[in-house]
């Protein structure tokens, strides 16, 4: 079993198509809808993580490029830059998944990309800049 | 009893003993007040936040021809700065914006630059676009001026804060439906969460909550460099509520600083931007308290778990001013992370950072240590409990228009 996280971006023309029940009928993966922003007639994205064989996460991974989707890993989708980072700890309560932490002894925040679900909450929290999203 | 005179002939030598507002509070719990008060002379203490009546005003020296700006208008890279002083004296506020900033238009702005973030790059040493016209005199013939800057050409850049370093602050939530936007940061809906904004047991003032050694003329670490305390700050109000030990249970004394910004670091000095709110200053301060006597060195040994905040709704009560008492807590709970309001577990957020407050409490005993940084007499004191110095709401008196 393998557990991927992917960021998708797919063109207007693709948006309300069944793309996410095509991979589970077809590829038999276990979906999980981290995060979905799809407006008609404009760009969608959505962050999905994968779950199943290696080998059926590739294919999927496959098809969706096939199909006209960019496909990004997560782990590329948040970046915090620890230099502009002053330790407020501002952003501790507005991140759901424990992916900014701060030590409660040394008061140091940090941020731990693999448990990101790219929420976005974070970002605007921020007042130093320091939280971006890469696209 | 020691005097101040003694303390920095110590220092001079470098004899003096220095700690931190942390280290002090172990110093005394073995030692006692007594040998504490003997052993330690100095105690360093820090705060890094947000303060949005921050700013600096400058001199930029006279042009050729000479230009008179004040009574005129000058924005550095687009942000207007206060021009009602002599010619070429300008003052920039921290929470500036440029005229053209949509500001709140769209909700929640972004107010991603502004004034705080002017002061931050010049004092990287960074250059910033001058703007100026004026309506020309006979003395001051030239109507605009349109150059690149930087700290180093100009003749004076002081920065000037009228009300920095509040002793204690408010913990904020949000009681109602909806999230907003404050300058305690993002509040989520139903107590979502819960932020609060001091250093508690490093604070400057917590540490002397009765301004028995802080005063007018306190040299202190301000923005990195060396700063004064050069009056009370606006809004002190030193007569609320206190605990047994003289520590404010609310908002209570403020000072305003000055120092000057050629010797400061964009480390301690950086611009902010609260969504929804505008831009502040963060600046990084730190106070020496001498240990004079032992009833000083007992206000310094405070702990996070006996200094305490009121928690307060900003959806309503902040801002319609309708007392709604949620309770209080300690510092020393909220940095566990969750505090319990109306019955409800809700996480904290700082909106000072502690780590950067304890950097400061360190680096302000290095110089002590080091012979650089030398106590001060305070030369008056400031407004302490026993004054009728407070803090007023307006009194509205709407203007009518004669017929
Ligand atoms: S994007 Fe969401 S999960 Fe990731 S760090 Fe920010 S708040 Fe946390
Ligand atoms: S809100 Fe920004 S500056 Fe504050 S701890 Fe989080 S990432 Fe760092």
């Amino acid at each position: 079993m393998t557990n991927k996280r992917i960021v998708l971006t797919f063109p207007s023309r693709l948006v309300g198509q069944p793309i996410t029940t095509h991979l589970v009928k077809e590829y038999d993966l276990m979906l999980n809808i981290l995060r979905a922003n799809v407006t008609p007639n404009e760009e969608g994205r959505m962050v999905l993580e994968l779950s199943g064989p290696k080998k059926a996460v590739e294919e999927g991974i496959d098809y969706l490029k096939s199909i006209g989707i960019n496909v990004e890993p997560l782990s590329r989708d948040i970046k915090w830059q620890a230099e502009k980072c002053t330790h407020c700890t501002a952003c501790i309560p507005a991140c759901p998944s424990g992916a900014m932490a701060v030590d409660r002894t040394t008061w140091e925040v940090s941020f731990d990309r693999d448990r990101c679900i790219a929420c976005e909450l974070c970002i605007s929290v921020c007042p130093f800049n320091a939280l971006e999203i890469q696209f | 009893m020691k005097t101040i005179q003694e303390i920095n002939e110590k220092i001079r030598t470098g004899k003096a003993v220095v700690v931190t507002a942390e280290e002090i509070i172990d110093i005394v719990a073995e030692k006692g007040l007594k040998k504490a008060t003997r052993e330690v002379d100095v105690v360093t203490t820090g705060t890094f936040g947000p303060m949005c009546s921050s700013g600096a005003y400058f001199n930029i020296g006279h042009s050729k021809p000479r230009i008179k700006i004040g009574g005129g208008t000058c924005t550095l890279n687009d942000i207007p700065c206060y021009t009602g002083y002599a010619a070429v004296d300008i003052l920039l506020g921290a929470t500036a914006m440029a005229d053209n900033d949509p500001r709140n238009s769209v909700y929640p702005g972004e107010f991603s630059y502004g004034g705080a973030h002017v002061i931050e790059e010049l004092v990287a040493g960074k250059s910033v676009r001058l703007r100026a016209e004026a309506y020309g005199t006979d003395c001051y013939p030239r109507k605009s001026l349109d150059t690149l800057i930087e700290l180093k050409d100009m003749n004076e850049a002081v920065l000037f804060n009228p009300r920095n370093c509040y002793q204690n602050y408010n913990v904020a939530v949000n009681l109602s439906d909806t999230i907003i936007y404050t300058y305690m940061g993002t509040l989520r809906p139903r107590i979502g969460n819960a932020n609060y904004c001091c250093a508690g047991q490093l604070s400057p003032l917590m540490n002397d909550p009765l301004y028995k050694t802080i005063g007018i003329g306190t040299r202190i670490f301000l923005g990195g460099g060396v700063g004064y305390i050069a009056w009370q700050g606006t809004q002190h109000n030193p007569g609320v509520a206190r605990t047994d030990q003289g520590v404010p249970r609310f908002p209570a004394g403020t000072l305003a600083v000055m120092g000057d910004l050629k010797q400061m670091s964009s480390q301690w000095l950086k611009g902010a931007s609260f969504t929804g709110y505008g831009v502040t200053l963060t600046v990084g301060i730190g106070i020496p308290i001498p240990l004079l006597n032992e009833e000083i060195t007992a206000h310094t040994a405070i702990r996070d778990d006996q200094i305490v905040a009121q928690i307060v709704d900003y959806s309503e009560a902040y801002p319609q001013i309708i007392p709604n008492n949620l309770g209080e807590v300690t510092y020393a709970e909220l940095k566990t992370g969750t505090i319990t309001v109306k019955g409800k577990k809700v996480p904290t957020g700082g909106i000072s950072s502690y780590k950067r407050a304890r950097e400061i409490a360190a680096e302000l005993k290095a110089r002590i240590h080091g012979g650089t940084f030398l106590l001060s007499e305070a030369v008056a004191p400031l407004p302490s409990t026993d004054s009728d110095v407070k803090c007023k709401l307006l009194n509205e008196r709407p203007f009518k228009k004669k017929k």
